[in-house]
């Protein structure tokens, strides 16, 4: 009670410490003049008397450092007092001041939106209660999570170690609410999804496992919180609405929780649908197929105490009993558990990997933008000597005085760390408005939270602390008499010091980033003008799914050749062709299993390949400018009533039937027994993704092997924008129910060239940080040593050296530690392009323009940050140099 | 002559609390002479050390002061003893009434008291 109350009392005096000193003085003057009367009265001398009082009041300076010691929080005043100081120091050195700022700044900021989007990314992705506990199941033999319905119910059923099973498939769908038909981005979720996630609906209600009856029993849907947001202004009387999808009516029943944007980190749906109406959504039945995968991905809550190596024992004996019993179409059941936000390991482990890289290299750029500060400071405190000598000498402890550098460090780092929080706020804000891909509703909401500022905050701190730290020694050994004595030029040593290695590892560094950097570069170059098995150049792609506006059965190919001939009649255009998915563009590919003709026992361990398989119309290799190396390409007599036929890749041609000789002709076989003629071979071709290997494909005549998916090939000189006008008029002409997109063929590439741009991008902009910190550390150092041996390069120019020599006595150790420093990084960035290529197509760094761009980039950084202390070498004037001292 | 010895922390406080408690309100000076007086010049005390003792007293309560003319009739801080102070001298008047008897039956003792 009594402490607390004293300590609210020393509080306010602190505030009110000026009024507290002068009551003190008052109180003072009144005690001393009364005594003085009294020794007056004692029949002393008036100035004896007076004498005598003050001697009995004792030391009045003392009393009064006593009197605030009592009063206020010393801590706190000599904070303040430190503060003061500090910024008055920082004030006299603006220039300094700024480049300690702004380069913290950029570092913490770096950092913090690294984080930012690690903890959006990995940390923290999905918004669900318990996330621990929730995993995907994804198979044993590789990084994918797809199962078949069948399947899934046997996992769901038979499971011992799972409290349930959800499972979800992301589809495109035409939505009708007002007449104007948009395509959107949906969920289709097993009926206990949102339960197995546990969570509760933010209006009206969820739809749940009891509502499921069988295919097409449940055509209801939950909005998403963001889609409700913006689609209907937050409209809360949508629940109940009815809205037409795919022409069929569904009912709105609720919206999701805000933060919840499905189960698939930056794959927003618009809204969720009972998978039971699979065939309404993507106008096809595969609920009794166990062949057919196309769950996207099942998850889970693991039963409490139940170990992720029991529920994958668990899920491997139901795989070996499901292997069993479908022999013909389940192999290789085996199972492993992993995330299911970045769809497992298939995109959890390069992100983990890429992002536990970006942070280790911005946590780099930190260390140096800490080093390099630190080397700054310690100058600093060098020049400062004579003054720190002089406090020493006045009786100012050591802890003081390094109280006051500390203090000086923290304001910097503080000042750096909110300006690079705010530029990281600005940054993480862009991030999550920004849609990366026209057609996927991708984006990451980068919301800062706790995690977020405490780690701002604790590298803030932590980065002061570390640059602060490096005069303490300095400090720690002045020697008050010998400095005093001595004039303030010390003498440079040869010594290796700690600051020439700080100073090595940060160029290092620099270099590793501008190596990276150029290397993701050329490799996006070189990607953008390599071999893809198509001329994605002065082509458009207009693509639709027939299935959003109801289309089925022989309707789907009659409607194609219709928007194939309306496409083709449209001046300018020199040819059209169809696919159902485009390569490199759709994002999704389908694969078959394909056998020899002589296999008779067709179960998936016995195919001869695994090819990705496109459905296209006759003109389609003409329209995408694809070679044909041998035979012919398909007419439109080859429709259903023709024998089935086939145009195969030399991929395919060498692994099924050796050479492409021997594959003209010959038949092959699909795990539904159809055999099909080789009747042409054409040139490989990038399918999926820039970087995979050389992959088998096939191409089916759309007139056999009907799609409701259309994309349209369109090769045009004409300017995209008209065209696109142009085809869209011509598609609502064809049924205004239709929802069309189109877009140039090479900017639809966005999405496979999404990884090595994002590479280059961030590798381009943290190369740019470390050239500055380096120019930053080069120029500090070199300025120093400048300064330091102005008296000696004025006698050395006085004594007639050369304006080299005196450059290469100012300059040289900087220059030499810079070369160390850039050969050192380049190695190591050679190193590194190893894991670069795992993102980046052909990323290389054997490459002559690489080396040759380091070294330049290098040298250019050398010049410019000795550019000012070079001339000011140059410029001593030994005449007035000598008179100085 | 007879040596002058130091006062004890704590105690100056005490006689702080006394002295007012006798005489009322009173301005530091007062008090240092009183305090002076009483002790018989026997303490030791620089005056001035009164002064973050009656800073302490007044954090915690035990005193209250205000502005006052003094006996030549110019501005000076008067020091009263709180009802919180009051109480407190009591406590610690027993506390040192106490340990001074305690003290003082050490000193009374003799060997044969003991065994």
């Amino acid at each position: 009670m009594k402490s607390t109350k004293r300590f609210f009392a020393r509080l306010f005096s602190f505030a009110t410490a000026k009024a507290q000193d002068q009551r003190l003085s008052e109180e003072i003057e009144e005690h001393i003049a009364l005594q003085t009367d009294e020794n007056l009265r004692a029949g002393l001398s008036p100035d004896e008397a007076r004498r005598q009082a003050i001697l009995k009041f004792g030391g009045r300076e003392a009393i009064k450092e006593q009197y605030r010691s009592e009063r206020g929080l010393l801590f706190f005043e000599n904070l303040a007092r430190d503060l003061r100081l500090a910024v008055r120091m920082l004030r006299k050195s603006p220039g300094f001041t700024a480049v300690a700022v702004v380069t913290l700044a950029m570092a913490i900021g770096a950092n913090a939106v690294v984080f930012g989007v690690l903890n959006a990314l990995i940390l923290n992705p999905l918004h669900v209660p318990q996330a621990d506990s929730l995993y995907g199941i994804q198979h044993g033999n590789e990084a994918s999570s797809y199962q078949s319905y069948p399947d899934y119910l046997d996992l769901r059923d038979r499971n011992r170690s799972f409290d349930d099973i959800a499972g979800y498939d992301a589809a495109q769908v035409g939505l009708d609410d007002s007449g104007d038909p948009s395509r959107a981005w949906i969920f289709l979720a097993t009926g206990n999804y949102f339960d197995v996630l546990r969570l509760q609906p933010f209006l009206g209600r969820f739809f749940h496992a009891s509502d499921e009856h069988g295919p097409n029993s449940a055509p209801y849907i939950v909005l998403s919180y963001s889609y409700w947001h913006t689609h209907y202004q937050d409209d809360r009387g949508v629940v109940g609405r009815v809205v037409q999808v795919n022409k069929y009516p569904y009912t709105i029943l609720g919206v999701a929780p805000p933060g919840f944007n499905g189960t698939l980190v930056f794959f927003n749906p618009a809204f969720f649908v009972p998978l039971v109406n699979q065939e309404q959504v993507e106008g096809v039945n595969d609920l009794n197929s166990r062949g057919k995968r196309f769950i996207f991905m099942t998850m889970g809550h693991l039963k409490p105490g139940v170990t992720k190596a029991q529920a994958v024992s668990d899920l491997n004996s139901i795989g070996s009993y499901l292997e069993k019993t479908y022999p013909k179409d389940d192999d290789q059941r085996t199972f492993t558990l992993a995330r299911p936000s970045l769809y497992g390991d298939y995109l959890g482990k390069p992100m983990r990997a890429f992002m536990t890289g970006l942070m280790f290299l911005s946590a780099l750029i930190l260390l140096a933008a800490c080093a390099n500060l630190g080397s700054l400071f310690g100058a600093r405190a060098a020049d400062r000597s004579r003054e720190v000598a002089l406090r020493l000498a006045l009786g100012a402890s050591r802890a003081r005085i390094l109280r006051q550098l500390f203090t000086e460090a923290l304001l910097i780092s503080l000042m750096g760390g909110a300006l690079g929080l705010w530029g990281g706020f600005v940054l993480m804000g862009g991030l999550s408005a920004w849609q990366p891909f026209s057609r996927w509703p991708a984006q990451l909401a980068v919301n800062p939270d706790a995690n977020v500022y405490g780690m701002a905050l604790f590298l803030t701190l932590a980065s002061g602390f570390l640059f602060g730290a490096f005069p303490v020694r300095q400090v720690l050994r002045t020697n008050p008499y010998e400095i005093i004595k001595a004039s303030s030029r010390g003498i440079v040593s040869g010594r290796v010091t700690i600051r020439d290695l700080a100073l090595v590892v940060q160029i290092a560094i620099c270099a590793l980033l501008v190596t990276s950097s150029i290397v993701a570069v050329r490799g996006l170059l070189h990607s953008l003008h390599s071999d893809l098995g198509f001329d994605p150049r002065n082509a458009t792609i207009a693509d639709t799914d027939l299935s959003m506006a109801g289309y089925s059965g022989a309707r789907v190919p009659q409607m194609q050749k219709r928007m194939i001939d309306a496409v083709a009649a449209i001046p300018g255009v020199e040819s059209v062709g169809l696919i159902d998915l485009a390569p490199l563009v759709s994002g999704g590919t389908i694969d078959s299993a394909v056998f020899r003709d002589a296999t008779a026992d067709l179960r998936p361990s016995n195919a001869a390949a695994t090819s990705f398989q496109y459905v296209i119309s006759p003109e389609y290799f003409h329209a995408a400018r694809t070679a044909l190396l041998a035979g012919r390409t398909f007419t439109w007599q080859d429709d259903a009533n023709a024998p089935r036929v086939a145009v195969i890749n030399l991929e395919f041609a060498r692994k099924v039937f050796g050479s492409a000789a021997n594959a003209l002709g010959g038949y092959f076989k699909k795990p539904d027994d159809t055999r099909l003629q080789v009747v042409g071979i054409v040139e490989n071709g990038k399918y999926s993704r820039l970087t995979e290997d050389t992959q088998p494909a096939m191409f089916l005549p759309f007139l056999q092997s009907p799609s409701t998916q259309t994309y349209l090939a369109v090769r045009s000189d004409r300017d995209p924008a008209q065209l696109a006008a142009a085809i869209r008029a011509k598609m609502r002409n064809l049924d205004s129910g239709l929802p069309v997109y189109v877009g140039p063929w090479n900017k639809e590439l966005a999405t496979t060239l999404f990884g090595s741009r994002m590479a280059a991008i961030t590798l381009g902009v943290m190369g740019a940080i470390g050239a500055m910190l380096s120019i930053t550390g080069i120029f500090g150092m070199a300025a120093y040593s400048v300064s330091k041996r102005l008296r000696e390069l004025g006698i050395r120019m006085a004594l007639g050296a050369q304006r080299k020599e005196v450059l290469q006595a100012a300059l040289g150790r900087a220059l030499k530690l810079l070369g160390i420093g850039s050969a050192v990084g380049l190695l190591l960035g050679i190193l590194a392009s190893r894991v670069l290529s795992a993102i980046v197509f052909q990323a290389t760094p054997r490459d002559p323009v690489v080396l040759a761009g380091v070294v330049a980039a290098m040298l250019l950084l050398g010049l410019v940050a000795t550019w000012i202390p070079a001339r000011r070498a140059l410029a001593i004037d030994p005449a007035i140099l000598m008179r100085e001292d | 002559m007879k040596q002058k010895s130091d006062v004890p922390q704590g105690t100056l406080a005490l006689m702080v609390l006394k002295t007012l408690d006798v005489l009322g309100s009173l301005h530091g000076y007062g008090i240092a002479r009183r305090i002076e007086q009483i002790s018989g010049d026997l303490l030791a005390v620089n005056q001035g050390t009164l002064y973050p003792v009656l800073l302490k007293l007044e954090q915690e309560g035990m005193i209250a002061s205000e502005w006052g003319a003094s006996e030549n009739n110019r501005r000076a801080r008067f020091y009263r003893l709180t009802k919180d102070g009051r109480k407190q001298l009591q406590v610690e008047t027993q506390d040192w009434q106490q340990t001074a008897a305690i003290i003082e039956r050490f000193f009374a003792a003799k060997a044969e008291d003991l065994s």
